[in-house]
């Protein structure tokens, strides 16, 4: 029965890790931008309920009525302000620019808030559980957030495929000059996938807030499973992003059954086991993402 | 006739190569204009300035007694100008349905919509849920045709749209553009086909080198003029 409860808890921690990686895998699909900052943008999304709770004296999830257009306007910014300019400039300039934008919000994280740890209070559904047996209780709160990145996921596989926006971010994404020949404004378009990304990232981090502690260097660690997840599944999939959440959560805790110190180790020994196969059958050429076909 | 498509002194360089060469030509509102030359010769380059995928480093683009040179291309779409790039290009992944719905979205609302042009181009109806990458050459080249046309154009260039396909896929190609031509739209075309361009253009313009050396309406030049243009062998005998 525990290692049924370790997979059970493992899918549900999975839901969590597609909520945090779904921005990131959507900005990679549209702008082959691999977003290093993606887990301390959802870190100020914390930050942010946690203003609001202290202040305001509102629940985190009443939170996140002002803060998801805050984040909206934030990536739109963001991509127009910063992103654009270093996307110019080649593959690996996005890359280092949001290493950068990493570093600069944990520091300014520190400054506002001190290294301290903070936490938010996800609710009365905190400690609500239905308890299955005597060795497995399924919480709440998990269900409500796996429930949460399948919604997303899904809304946001719908609006790609049937919205303009949607025809718009997929055209822009296999061919960007092309895009342009027929009349979308491309850079008006990968701005708004990064406001779409910035703030289901925000969204993600107030869960995070709610499920765990968080000091301001959480970001860098939750971007590596996040980061996992997406592999995974697949590189620019948005179900796969859940697939992936799902198999990194599960091999997590089921390592943790086994030992508990494996709870880092196995993931990572997954995600390397799939990108040895996906290397083996692709025939030695590493080609995790579907290339613009020219 | 007025001017819809006026180009001067036009200058375009691809880092250290200059592939357009102070051009200037103008366009009138449903001419159509064959623009023929050996690879090479910058016709390519000069549609995409026009369309707006490459900057010119000097010369001005007017259009319809506008300013065009420092819009982007999706601007010049709005416009009302759209390229039916030279490998058609099309968006892979997406259905021909898609593909024309993302133009049709973009661009200027008018007569073309996904069902003028799958009545347009016939053999696209059975296709349009399949995506265009598992497309034959012909049938993405009239997806890409009809692409262009989603965006409702007043002026469409066209880059090469026999390059690879089959003479009798050719010929279905250039009967649907003939009708379009009729139609009384305005056309700039790249053909390499030195008679196909003549049969179908009220004007040619030939270039060498990235600069037009002939111009004139296809009933007063003889084919040795233009091949004679084509190749530079007036230029080649002036040398030796």
């Amino acid at each position: 029965m525990t290692w049924v409860s370790a997979i059970v808890h493992g899918i549900l921690l999975g839901g969590f890790y597609a909520l945090l990686a779904t921005g990131l895998a959507l900005m990679f699909g549209v702008m082959r931008i691999i977003n290093l900052a993606h887990g301390s943008l959802a870190l100020i999304g914390a930050y942010m309920a946690f203003l609001f709770v202290e202040h305001a004296h509102i629940s985190p999830y009443l939170a996140l009525a002002p803060i998801l257009p805050v984040a909206l306007v934030a990536g739109y910014a963001l991509q127009r302000t910063m992103l654009e300019r270093s996307l110019r400039a080649g593959q690996l300039v996005p890359l280092l620019t949001t290493f950068g934008l990493l570093i600069v919000i944990a520091n300014l994280l520190q400054y506002f808030f001190s290294p301290d740890v903070h936490s938010l209070d996800e609710g009365r559904i905190g400690a609500a559980a239905w308890n299955v047996s005597s060795a497995l209780a399924i919480p709440w709160f998990d269900v409500l957030t796996l429930g949460i990145a399948v919604f997303l996921l899904g809304g946001l596989q719908l609006v790609l495929q049937h919205t303009q926006l949607g025809r718009e971010l997929r055209a822009t994404a296999e061919d960007p000059d092309t895009a342009e020949l027929v009349g979308v404004n491309a850079r008006a378009v990968y701005a708004r996938a990064t406001a779409i990304a910035v703030a289901t990232a925000a969204l993600a981090g107030v869960f995070y807030g709610m499920r765990t502690s968080f000091d301001p260097n959480a970001g860098a660690a939750e971007l590596l499973y996040a980061f996992e997840a997406v592999v995974i599944g697949g590189i620019g999939s948005l179900w796969g992003t859940l697939w992936g959440g799902i198999v990194l959560g599960v091999a997590q805790l089921v390592g943790a059954q086994i030992n508990t110190e494996y709870f880092a180790l196995s993931g990572h020994v997954v995600f390397l086991a799939v990108l040895v196969v996906r290397v083996a059958i692709q025939g030695g050429r590493l080609t995790l993402v579907p290339r613009r076909a020219t | 006739m007025s001017a819809l498509l006026a180009v001067e002194g036009l200058d375009v360089r691809h880092g250290l190569l200059q592939a357009v060469r102070q051009v200037s030509f103008e366009v009138a509102d449903g001419e159509t204009l064959a623009l023929v030359g050996a690879n090479g010769a910058g016709k390519t380059t000069l549609l995409r300035a026009i369309a707006g995928a490459h900057t010119p480093s000097g010369g001005r683009v007017h259009f319809d007694g506008r300013d065009i040179t420092r819009l982007s291309a999706h601007q010049r779409v709005k416009l009302g100008i759209a390229l039916v790039p030279e490998g058609r290009r099309l968006f892979p992944n997406l259905t021909v349905e898609e593909n024309l719905r993302v133009a049709g979205g973009a661009g200027r609302s008018g007569a073309w919509t996904v069902d003028t042009v799958l009545d347009a181009f016939p053999l696209l109806g059975p296709l349009r849920r399949k995506q265009a990458v598992s497309l034959s050459g012909g049938e993405q080249q009239a997806t890409a045709i009809g692409r262009a046309l989603m965006t409702n154009p007043r002026l469409l260039l066209l880059d090469e749209v026999s390059l690879g396909l089959a003479p009798v896929v050719v010929e279905g190609v250039y009967r649907s553009l003939a009708s379009l031509i009729e139609g009384g739209a305005t056309v700039i075309l790249v053909e390499q086909d030195l008679g196909r361009a003549m049969s179908v253009a009220n004007r040619v313009a030939c270039m060498l080198e990235g600069r037009i050396v002939l111009e004139g309406n296809p009933g007063e030049l003889t084919r040795e003029q233009v091949t004679e243009a084509y190749f530079g062998l007036r230029r080649k005998e002036a040398s030796a």
